[in-house]
C-alpha cells in the first residue's frame, strides 16, 4: 500500500502537540489535572505520525457548523 | 436525620475477595446439618437456622448480638467445604490466571527481561493511569500464555482448556487431563504476591487462590426468611432450599472420603458440589441446567435476586416507593390554567402538607384542625414541639384541640388550592415529564389537566393514569416552582421552540376566529371576551353600518403586547410561486404590528404546539413565561368559545365528491393501471432497462409502485380541488389542527398502494398472493393496491390487502416502542451523571472534560432560536417594525 500522509488528508482536523508552558496554562484555565482531558492512545494513527508520547497534550483546532472553529485537547495515554 | 448528625463520610470504597479466614472470623456458626426446625419448630442448633444467625421471629432475642428483630443485622455461618470448588463468578479469571503461571512453580512466564520491563511499567501505570492498570495485566496475561517452557524451572508447559462454567482441562500429548480444584487452588497458591500484581490483583485484598472457595460463608437467616403460610405450614426461601443442598452433598461428599470410597465416586460427588454452588451464586449460568423447586419452578438465588428489574439495584435502590403520592386516571379541563392541576377532594384528603404555625397563620389553623381529617380544607395530625404527633381522627372534640395549640406546632393539613405539586407521566422520557402545578381541588375522581400540557407529557385520555407527589419541604417547594412550573417549560430544549401550544381544536378555532369573514356582533363579542377573563375595554369595532362589528382578529389582538411585531407564513398557505405577501388571497400571510394582528390567520404555524419560530415562540421568548401562560391561558379560551359556540362537525356526506371530479379520478387511475399494464408488458417483452443496482424484477416493482404513488397522490389532488371550502376535515387538514390531506384523500378519493416491509404485498400463494387472481399477475389489483376510497368502500379483496398492511403498521409500533425504550436507558445511564460547569465545559462526576464548550458553541437550545444563538432577522423585525420574510 502506499504510504499516505494523513495530515493532509481534508477530514483529518490541525494537531499540535502542547509545549510544557502551554499544558500547564491549559489545566491553569480549566482547573485540572492532565487526566481529567479525554484521552487518546499512543497508538493512535495521529499519535504515530505526530511521535506523540505518553504524557504529552495534543491540541485540535477543527471547523464546526455550527461554532465556526473549534479547539478541543487530548491527553495522550499508552496503549 | 441532617447532615451534621452524620459521624463518617465515605471517602472510598475498595472491593476484594474473601478469605477462607476472613469468612470464618466473621462467622458464628458452623454449619453442619441439614435441616432447619425440629418437630416442635425450634431451629436446629448448628442448623440453616441456628439462632445465632440472628433473629427473625418478633419478641425474640438474637443469640449474638442480644438484639432484637429491627436492631439485630443477621450474622454470618459457614460451611467448611469437604473439598474446594471453583467460585463461578471468578472461572475465567482462574483460566486467565493458570494459563499465564507454570504449573511446577507458580511463576508468571514471562523471561527475565520482560518480567523486568513490566514491573516497572506496572509500577509507572499504578502512578500515572491507575485506571489504565487492568489493560496491561489483560496483556501481561495474554503474553505469558505464550511461553512453552518455564524460564524459572525449565518445565514443559501444557496447554489449558476451559470449559463453561467451571471445568479445566490440561491438553498433555497424551490426552486431556482434568485438573481438580484443589489442584488449581494448589498452583494458585505458588503465585508470589509481586507476581499477582502483576496479572492485576492486590494481593492484600485478593489472593488469586481465594478464587477456590474451600470455606463457604451462609448468609443471615433474616437475608432469606422462611414465611409461615395461614395452615401452618413453614416454606424456606429458595437460598435457603439451595444451602440444604450444598450441605448434604457436602456431608456426603465428607463421609465418602473419610470411608475411603472409591475414587470415582468421591469425583462424582465433588461434581455434584461444584453444581450445587455454581447454582446457589447464579441459577442462570449457561452451560448447565438451572436447579429447580419441587414444583418445577427454577430456583431464585443469589445473582437472580440483584439482577434485572425486579432485581435488588432496579427494583429497591434506583427505585422505590413514596409516601405523599397519588395516582389515578386523568381527564382534561379547558377552564383550568396550564399552571393547575385539577385534584380530586378525597386525594386532597389523604396528601398533606406541613406547616408551622406562626401569629399570621394560627387562627387559620385552628380552623383547619377544627374540621379534621373528614372535612376538605381540613388536617390529619399536629406534632408537637416534642415531636410527639396527635391523629386528629379519633378525638371527639376536635374544638379543645384547635384551641390548645401554640405557635411552634406543626400542622399537617391537606392540600389545598394554590399549593405547588409534582406531576408525572410515565414514561418520563424528558424533563418535561415531570413538572410542577397548583393544586385546585375539584369535585370528582380524576387529575383534571390543561389541554396544552398533553405534548410534554404525552398524554391523552383514553384511560391514561398520572402520579402527583407533595414536596413537603419549603425548600423543595420553591426549586419546584422556580425550576419545574409549568411555564417555565414551555421552551423545550429538545429543539429551540414551545413544546405547548394549541392542539386540534385549539387550532381549528383559532382558524375560524381568525379568518376574514368572522365578524361579531356587539353581544358575541362580549361573552368571548369574558369566557377568555379579559377585563378592559371593547376596541372600536371594525364596521359601524349597518350593525356594530367587530373582527375576530380585533378580539385576539388584544391578547398580545402592544409593542408586539411579527411576520410568518400560516400553515395554510399554499406555497404560490410569487408569494401576494398581505394580499395574500388566502390569508395567509401574518402579520402583527404593534400588536395588532393586521393580516393573516392564526393556525399550527403561529400557535401550534412543538412550533419553533412561531407567535407564540417570540411571546415566551422575548415577554417572559408569564406572558406565554397569560396568552395560552387566555386567547386560547378565546379561540375555545369560539368554537364551541359555531360548532365543528364533519359528515358522511360532506365527504361527497360532485360526478365530475370522481369521473376525473376514476380516469386518472384508470391512466395508472394502463401504465403499469404497459410497464409489465414492456418487462415481459425483456425490453425494461435496468435501473442501477437493481434486478430486473426489482426495477419493474419501484417502477410500478412509483406509478400508483403518483395516481395516488393526483387522485388526492383533485379531490381537494373539488372539495367545498367549508368542507370541516379540509379545514382541520389545512390548519394543521388534525388529520392530513392524506388522510382526506384515503377517504375521499383512492386508498392506494397497501405495503408489507416497504413492498407491494408479494406473500400469500405460489405467485399469486390471493387464489382470485392468475399465478404471476403482476398487475396493480393483485398486489394490493386499492383502488376505493373509504367513502366508497373496499371490496374484500382489498380490504384484505388493507389489513395486511395493517397489522405489519401496528406491530412495528409494538416492536419499536420496547427498543427505542431499552436504547434510551442505556443512554441515559451512560449520560445521566455528565453536566454544564459554569466555564461552558461538559464533565463527568470526577471532573473530567468531556467537551470543552457545550455543543462547540455554549448555546442553551432552551434558551435560544431554534438551535441558533441570535435569530438576526427577528432582531431586524423587531427594530425596524417590518418583516424581511
Amino acid at each position: 500500500m502506499v504510504k499516505f500522509d494523513i495530515l493532509k488528508h481534508e477530514l483529518v482536523p490541525k494537531f499540535t502537540i502542547l509545549s510544557k508552558e502551554e499544558v500547564e496554562a491549559l489545566r491553569q484555565t480549566y482547573g485540572i489535572r492532565k487526566e481529567h482531558l479525554p484521552w487518546i492512545r499512543k497508538s493512535d494513527p495521529i499519535c504515530k505520525v505526530l511521535g506523540a508520547k505518553p504524557g504529552d497534550v495534543l491540541k485540535i483546532e477543527r471547523n464546526s457548523e455550527v461554532a465556526g472553529k473549534s479547539i478541543a485537547y487530548r491527553y495522550v495515554v499508552p496503549g | 436525620m441532617s447532615v451534621n448528625d452524620i459521624a463518617k463520610s465515605i471517602k472510598s470504597i475498595r472491593f476484594g475477595l474473601l478469605s477462607p479466614e476472613e469468612i470464618r472470623k466473621m462467622s458464628v456458626v458452623n454449619i453442619i446439618t441439614a435441616d432447619t426446625y425440629d418437630e416442635d419448630g425450634v431451629p436446629i442448633d448448628a442448623g440453616l437456622m441456628d439462632r445465632r444467625l440472628g433473629t427473625i421471629e418478633p419478641g425474640q432475642k438474637c443469640q449474638t448480638c442480644g438484639n432484637r428483630v429491627g436492631q439485630c443485622p443477621g450474622h454470618f455461618g459457614h460451611i467448611e467445604l469437604a473439598r474446594p470448588v471453583v467460585h463461578p463468578g471468578f472461572a475465567k479469571t482462574v483460566y486467565l490466571t493458570l494459563r499465564a503461571i507454570c504449573w511446577n512453580c507458580g511463576r508468571i512466564l514471562l523471561k527475565k527481561e520482560d518480567y523486568d520491563k513490566y514491573v516497572l511499567l506496572m509500577e509507572k501505570y499504578r502512578r500515572r493511569w491507575p485506571q489504565l492498570r487492568h489493560k496491561l495485566a489483560e496483556k501481561i496475561m495474554k503474553r505469558a500464555s505464550k511461553l512453552q517452557e518455564c524460564p524459572y524451572c525449565g518445565r514443559e508447559q501444557f496447554k489449558i482448556k476451559f470449559e463453561k462454567p467451571t471445568t479445566y482441562y490440561e491438553e498433555h500429548p497424551e490426552g486431556n487431563v482434568k485438573l481438580a480444584p484443589s489442584e488449581i487452588r494448589a498452583r494458585l497458591e505458588r503465585i508470589t504476591d509481586a507476581d499477582a500484581a502483576l496479572l492485576g490483583l492486590d494481593p492484600q485484598m485478593a489472593r488469586p487462590e481465594w478464587m477456590v472457595l474451600t470455606v463457604l460463608p451462609v448468609p443471615p437467616s433474616s437475608v432469606r426468611p422462611s414465611i409461615t403460610l395461614e395452615s401452618g405450614v413453614r416454606s424456606e426461601d429458595d437460598l435457603t432450599h439451595k444451602l440444604v443442598d450444598i450441605i448434604r452433598i457436602n456431608e456426603r461428599l465428607k463421609e465418602n472420603i473419610d470411608a475411603g470410597a472409591p475414587q470415582l465416586i468421591i469425583e462424582d460427588l465433588w461434581e455434584l458440589l461444584q453444581y450445587h454452588v455454581t447454582t446457589y451464586f447464579d441459577n442462570e449460568t449457561s452451560g448447565i441446567p438451572p436447579a429447580r423447586h419441587r414444583s418445577g419452578r427454577p430456583l431464585r438465588t443469589l445473582a437472580q435476586r440483584l439482577k434485572g428489574k425486579e432485581g435488588r439495584f432496579r427494583s429497591n435502590l434506583s427505585g422505590k416507593r413514596v409516601d405523599f403520592s397519588a395516582r389515578t386516571v386523568i381527564s382534561p379541563d379547558p377552564l383550568i390554567s396550564m399552571n393547575e392541576v385539577g385534584v380530586p377532594i378525597e386525594v386532597a384528603k389523604l396528601l398533606t402538607i406541613p406547616e408551622r404555625i406562626n401569629k399570621f397563620n394560627i387562627e387559620e389553623m385552628k380552623k383547619l384542625i377544627e374540621n379534621g381529617p373528614d372535612n376538605h380544607p381540613g388536617a390529619n395530625y399536629i406534632i408537637r414541639p416534642d415531636g410527639r404527633r396527635i391523629d386528629l381522627r379519633f378525638p371527639k372534640d376536635r374544638k379543645t384541640i384547635a384551641d390548645s395549640v401554640e405557635i411552634g406546632y406543626v400542622v399537617e393539613r391537606h392540600i389545598k388550592d394554590g399549593d405547588v405539586v409534582l406531576f408525572n407521566r410515565q414514561p418520563s422520557l424528558h424533563r418535561m415529564s415531570i413538572m410542577a402545578h397548583r393544586v385546585r381541588v375539584l369535585p370528582y375522581k380524576t387529575f383534571r389537566l390543561n389541554l396544552c400540557v398533553c405534548p410534554p407529557y404525552n398524554a391523552d385520555f383514553d384511560g391514561d393514569e398520572m402520579n402527583l407527589h407533595v414536596p413537603q419541604s419549603e425548600e423543595a417547594r420553591a426549586e419546584a416552582l422556580v425550576l419545574m412550573l409549568v411555564q417555565e417549560q414551555i421552551l423545550s430544549p429538545r429543539y429551540g421552540g414551545p413544546i405547548m401550544g394549541a392542539i386540534q381544536d385549539y387550532i381549528s378555532g383559532a382558524y375560524m376566529l381568525t379568518k376574514k369573514t368572522a365578524l361579531l356582533t356587539r353581544e358575541e363579542a362580549s361573552q368571548l371576551l369574558i369566557s377568555a377573563g379579559y377585563d378592559g375595554e371593547l376596541p372600536p369595532p371594525a364596521i359601524k353600518e349597518p350593525e356594530e362589528m367587530w373582527t375576530g382578529k380585533q378580539l385576539v389582538s388584544l391578547f398580545f403586547p402592544s409593542d408586539f411585531n411579527y411576520t410568518l407564513k400560516a400553515n395554510i398557505c399554499q406555497k404560490c410561486g410569487q408569494c401576494k405577501k398581505e394580499e395574500c388571497p388566502h390569508d395567509a400571510f401574518v402579520v402583527i404590528r404593534n400588536g395588532v394582528l393586521i393580516s393573516g390567520v392564526l393556525d399550527k404555524k403561529s400557535i401550534g404546539a412543538g412550533q419553533p419560530e412561531s407567535v407564540l415562540h417570540r411571546l415566551v421568548k422575548d415577554y417572559g413565561t408569564d406572558m406565554g401562560r397569560m396568552f395560552i391561558d387566555k386567547a386560547f379560551k378565546l379561540f375555545l368559545s369560539y368554537i364551541d359556540s359555531r360548532g365543528l362537525t364533519i359528515g358522511l356526506d360532506e365527504e361527497e365528491l360532485p360526478k365530475e371530479a370522481k369521473e376525473k379520478i376514476r380516469m386518472v387511475v384508470e391512466e395508472a393501471e394502463q401504465k403499469t399494464a404497459k410497464l409489465i408488458e414492456i418487462y415481459n417483452e425483456g425490453l425494461l432497462e435496468r435501473l442501477p443496482g437493481r434486478t430486473l424484477e426489482e426495477t419493474l416493482e419501484t417502477k410500478i409502485m412509483q406509478e400508483l404513488e403518483e395516481a395516488r397522490e393526483k387522485a388526492g389532488e383533485i379531490a381537494s380541488q373539488y372539495l367545498k371550502d367549508t368542507n370541516s376535515a379540509l379545514l382541520m387538514a389545512r390548519t394543521g389542527a388534525r388529520g392530513s390531506l392524506m388522510n382526506l384523500a384515503h377517504m375521499v378519493a383512492c386508498v392506494g398502494q397497501q405495503s408489507v416491509r416497504g413492498e407491494r404485498i408479494n406473500r400469500g400463494y405460489q405467485n399469486r398472493t390471493l387464489p382470485h387472481f392468475k399465478p404471476g399477475d403482476l398487475g396493480a389489483r393483485a398486489h394490493g393496491f386499492v383502488y376505493s376510497s373509504y367513502k366508497d368502500r373496499l371490496n374484500p379483496i382489498e380490504f384484505f390487502f388493507h389489513a395486511m398492511g395493517g397489522r405489519e403498521g401496528l406491530v412495528d409500533t409494538a416492536v419499536r416502542t420496547s427498543q427505542s425504550g431499552y436504547m434510551q436507558r442505556r443512554l441515559i445511564n451512560a449520560l445521566q451523571d455528565i453536566r454544564v460547569e459554569y466555564d461552558g465545559t461538559v464533565r463527568a462526576t470526577d471532573g473530567s472534560i468531556i467537551q470543552f464548550k457545550y455543543g462547540e458553541d455554549g448555546v442553551d437550545p432552551a434558551k435560544s432560536d431554534h438551535g441558533k444563538a441570535v435569530n438576526v432577522d427577528k432582531i431586524i423585525e423587531k427594530v425596524v417594525g417590518a418583516g424581511v420574510i
